[in-house]
C-alpha cells in the first residue's frame, strides 16, 4: 500500500502530449493494418474504456467503489434498444442522446441515495440499486424480452446511408470504430479537464480529507452526487456504444458480476492514474476474449489474475510502470 | 385456510435456508469486518458436495446413513473455510475494504469454476432423499414432508447458534473480539484464531443451507450469485453482523416473498431490493444494527 503514489499527479496537458499523440495516431491508424475482427475487439475496449474511465472518476478520484455500474452501462444499453424498438429510429445520435438522458436521470435518483454513505455501505447499497433494474429487465419479457433481450439492427452515423453494401463486419471494423474512436477521444478530453478542473481536485481532496474537505468549505455531498451522475452518464454512453457492436442486449450486462467486471479492468489498469482504467480496459477485454478461447475455465483464470493483481501489483499495469520508470530512469543515468 | 399454511411454510422454507446463508455471512462481518463476496460461492459449494457425496453413496446404502451424509455438504464447505481465511483472506485485514472485496470477487470467479472442473456443467441432484419422505396432508392439500425437516434444520441452527455466541466461554470471545479486536487482543486473545473460527462457522452455515437446499432443488452453477445478493437483501435489512438481524431479515424476505411469486410475481425481486434500499435509507444500519 505505501508503495503506490497516494496522489493523481497533475501534469498539464502538454506533458501528456509526447505518449498521448502517438496512442492516438497508433489507435487511427491500427485498421488498416490488423484484421476486421481484431478491430472490433479493439472497439469493444474503447467503449469499455469509457465505461471504465467514468467509473474510475469514483473509485480513483472520489474514493467511493461502486459495485453497481452494470446499472447505468445496462441502462444506456436498454434505451438504445427501446428506442428502436418502439420508435423505429436508427439514427446513433438519437439513440446516444436517449441513453445520456436515461442514464442522467437513473444516476441522478440512485446517487440521491448513494451519496449520504461511504465505503462498504455504498458498494452495498450501489449493488442492491443496480439489481433492481436488472430483475426488472429480467421479468418484464413483453417490454424487454427477458432472458432473450432485444436486437438492435446497424444504426445510421451522422445520418449518412449504410455504405458498407450491407457487410456488417466491414461497418463495424471501419465506420463504427472510427465513430467509437471519436466519442472515446471526446470522452478522454473531457475527463481530462473534469480530473484537472477545482472540481476534481476538490473530489481529490475528498477522498484523501473528508473532514478537512468539509472544513475548507467543501460541500462534500454535492459534489460526490455530481460526480456520481458524470460518471453515470460516461458509463450510459459506453453503453449505447456497446450495443451496435453486440448486436443484442441481454439482462447480463446488469446483473452484477458485470459491475464487478468493470472493478476488475479498472484495477487491472490502475486507478490511481488516469489512463490506467483505459489501458485496464483494453488489455481486459483482450485478456478475456483469449481466455474464453483458450480454456473452459477462463473465469478461474481472470480470478486468479485478480487476486494476483490485489496482493502483488495494486497499482495495476499502468500504477505499476510509472512507479518503476523513475527507478529505471535513475539506474540507466548512474 | 390450507393454501395460507402452505404459503407460511414456504415462507419459513425458504427463510430457513437465507438464514443460514445471510447469518454466515453477518457474523463473518461482525466479528472480521469483511464482506466475503465468495460467501454465496460456499453455499453452492456445500450443495455441489452433498448432491455429490448422496449420489455417490446412492446404490444400495440404507435411508438412514442417507440422511446422515447431509451435511456432509456443511462440513466440506467448513473445512474450505479454514483453508482460505489464513491463505488468502489474511493479508488484507491490513488494507483498504476495497480491496477486500476485489479479492473476495477474484474467489468468487476461481470458485465458481472449481466447481465446473469437479461436477461439470449440469445440475447435480440428490432428490432421492426430496422423495423417500413423501408427503403431509394438509387440509385438501398436500406438502411435502422434506420441507417441514428444512424449517427445523433452520430453527435448530438458529437456536444452536445463539445458545454458541450467548452462552459459552468461546461466544464471550467471539463477542469480545467483534467488539473492539485490539482490546480483545490485549486481553490475551488470540484473535488469528478467533478469526479463523469465525470465518469457518460461517462457511459452515453457507454449506448447512446448500446441503439441505439440495435435495428438493437441485446444485447448478450461478446458484451462488444469484443467493448472494439475496443474503445482501437480509443483511442490509437485519443489520450487518447482527445475528438477530439476519434472522428477521430472513423471515421479511422470506414472506414478501413468498407472498411476492403469488400476488405480483413481475416486480417480486425488484420490491426485495427495494426494501433494502427503504432500510439503509431509514436506518443505515439496519434494523438491529449497531450504528456505524
Amino acid at each position: 500500500m505505501s508503495t503506490v503514489p497516494l496522489t493523481l499527479q497533475a501534469r498539464s496537458p502538454m506533458k501528456a502530449l509526447p505518449w498521448a499523440v502517438p496512442v492516438a495516431l497508433l489507435l487511427f491508424a491500427l485498421p488498416q493494418a490488423i484484421d476486421p475482427y481484431k478491430t472490433i475487439l479493439l472497439a469493444y475496449g474503447l467503449v469499455m474504456g469509457i465505461a471504465a474511465l467514468g467509473f474510475n472518476l469514483l473509485l480513483g478520484y472520489t474514493g467511493l467503489l461502486s459495485f453497481g455500474h452494470s446499472a447505468y452501462f445496462g441502462v444506456g444499453a436498454y434505451a438504445v434498444a427501446l428506442i428502436f424498438k418502439y420508435f423505429h429510429v436508427r439514427s446513433m445520435e438519437l439513440f446516444l442522446l436517449g441513453a445520456i438522458l436515461a442514464s442522467l436521470v437513473v444516476s441522478a435518483l440512485f446517487g440521491f441515495v448513494c451519496v449520504r454513505y461511504t465505503r462498504i455501505f455504498f458498494g452495498i447499497l450501489t449493488l442492491a440499486l443496480s439489481q433492481v433494474l436488472w430483475s426488472l429487465a429480467f421479468k418484464f419479457y413483453p417490454i424487454t424480452g427477458g432472458t432473450d433481450g432485444l436486437r438492435v439492427p446497424t444504426p445510421t452515423l451522422l445520418g449518412l446511408p449504410l455504405d458498407t453494401a450491407g457487410d456488417k463486419i466491414l461497418f463495424l471494423a471501419r465506420n463504427y470504430y472510427y465513430y467509437v474512436l471519436g466519442f472515446f477521444f471526446a470522452c478522454v478530453l473531457v475527463m481530462w479537464v473534469i480530473v484537472n478542473s477545482p472540481f476534481g481536485k476538490a473530489l481529490q481532496a475528498i477522498r484523501d480529507n473528508e473532514t478537512r474537505a468539509e472544513f475548507v468549505g467543501i460541500h462534500i455531498r454535492r459534489y460526490r452526487f455530481v460526480a456520481f451522475l458524470v460518471s453515470g452518464v460516461f458509463t450510459g454512453i459506453a453503453g449505447a456504444l456497446w450495443v451496435p457492436l453486440n448486436g443484442l442486449t441481454t439482462p447480463d450486462i446488469l446483473y452484477w458480476p458485470f459491475s464487478g467486471e468493470i472493478v476488475f479492468m479498472t484495477v487491472l489498469g490502475g486507478f490511481r492514474t488516469f489512463s490506467g482504467p483505459i489501458f485496464g480496459a483494453v488489455v481486459f477485454n483482450y485478456l478475456k476474449t483469449s481466455a474464453v478461447g483458450f480454456t473452459t475455465y477462463w473465469q478461474a483464470l481472470l480470478g486468479a489474475i485478480l487476486v494476483f493483481l490485489v496482493l502483488a501489483l495494486p497499482g495495476g499495469i499502468v500504477g505499476t510502470v510509472v512507479q518503476l520508470f523513475p527507478m529505471l530512469k535513475k539506474r540507466f543515468s548512474r | 385456510m390450507d393454501i395460507l399454511v402452505i404459503h407460511l411454510f414456504n415462507a419459513l422454507l425458504y427463510a430457513s435456508v437465507l438464514f443460514l446463508i445471510a447469518g454466515g455471512l453477518s457474523l463473518i462481518y461482525g466479528v472480521m469486518r469483511i464482506v466475503n463476496l465468495a460467501h454465496g460461492n460456499l453455499y453452492a459449494f456445500g450443495a455441489y458436495v452433498t448432491a455429490w457425496v448422496v449420489g455417490q453413496a446412492l446404490a444400495g446404502a440404507h435411508p438412514v446413513i442417507l440422511y446422515l451424509l447431509l451435511p456432509a455438504g456443511a462440513f466440506a464447505a467448513a473445512l474450505l473455510g479454514a483453508i482460505l481465511e489464513p491463505t488468502l483472506l489474511r493479508p488484507f485485514y491490513r488494507r483498504a475494504e476495497e480491496y477486500q472485496l476485489l479479492v473476495t470477487f477474484g474467489l468468487l470467479m476461481i470458485l465458481e469454476d472449481l466447481m465446473r472442473f469437479f461436477w461439470g456443467p449440469y445440475p447435480l441432484t440428490a432428490t432421492s432423499l426430496f422423495e423417500k419422505m413423501g408427503s403431509l396432508k394438509i387440509g385438501e392439500s398436500v406438502y411435502p414432508r422434506y420441507n417441514l425437516l428444512v424449517i427445523s434444520i433452520g430453527v435448530l441452527a438458529a437456536g444452536f447458534l445463539w445458545a454458541f455466541v450467548y452462552k459459552t466461554r468461546f461466544g464471550v470471545v467471539l463477542r469480545a473480539t467483534s467488539q473492539d479486536m485490539r482490546r480483545a487482543s490485549a486481553m490475551g486473545v488470540n484473535v488469528n484464531r478467533v478469526y479463523i473460527q469465525a470465518f469457518t462457522i460461517g462457511c459452515f452455515m453457507a454449506g448447512l443451507g446448500g446441503a439441505i437446499v439440495v435435495p428438493g432443488q437441485s446444485a447448478v452453477l450461478g446458484m451462488g450469485v444469484d443467493a448472494l445478493v439475496l443474503a445482501f437483501v437480509v443483511v442490509v435489512v437485519g443489520g450487518l453482523g447482527s445475528l438477530e438481524g439476519a434472522l428477521v431479515g430472513a423471515l421479511i424476505v422470506g414472506i414478501v416473498r413468498e407472498f411476492g411469486v403469488s400476488v405480483f410475481p413481475e416486480v417480486e425481486l425488484a420490491v426485495l431490493y427495494l426494501i433494502a434500499v427503504v432500510v439503509l435509507l431509514v436506518r443505515p444500519a439496519g434494523l438491529f444494527g449497531r450504528t456505524a
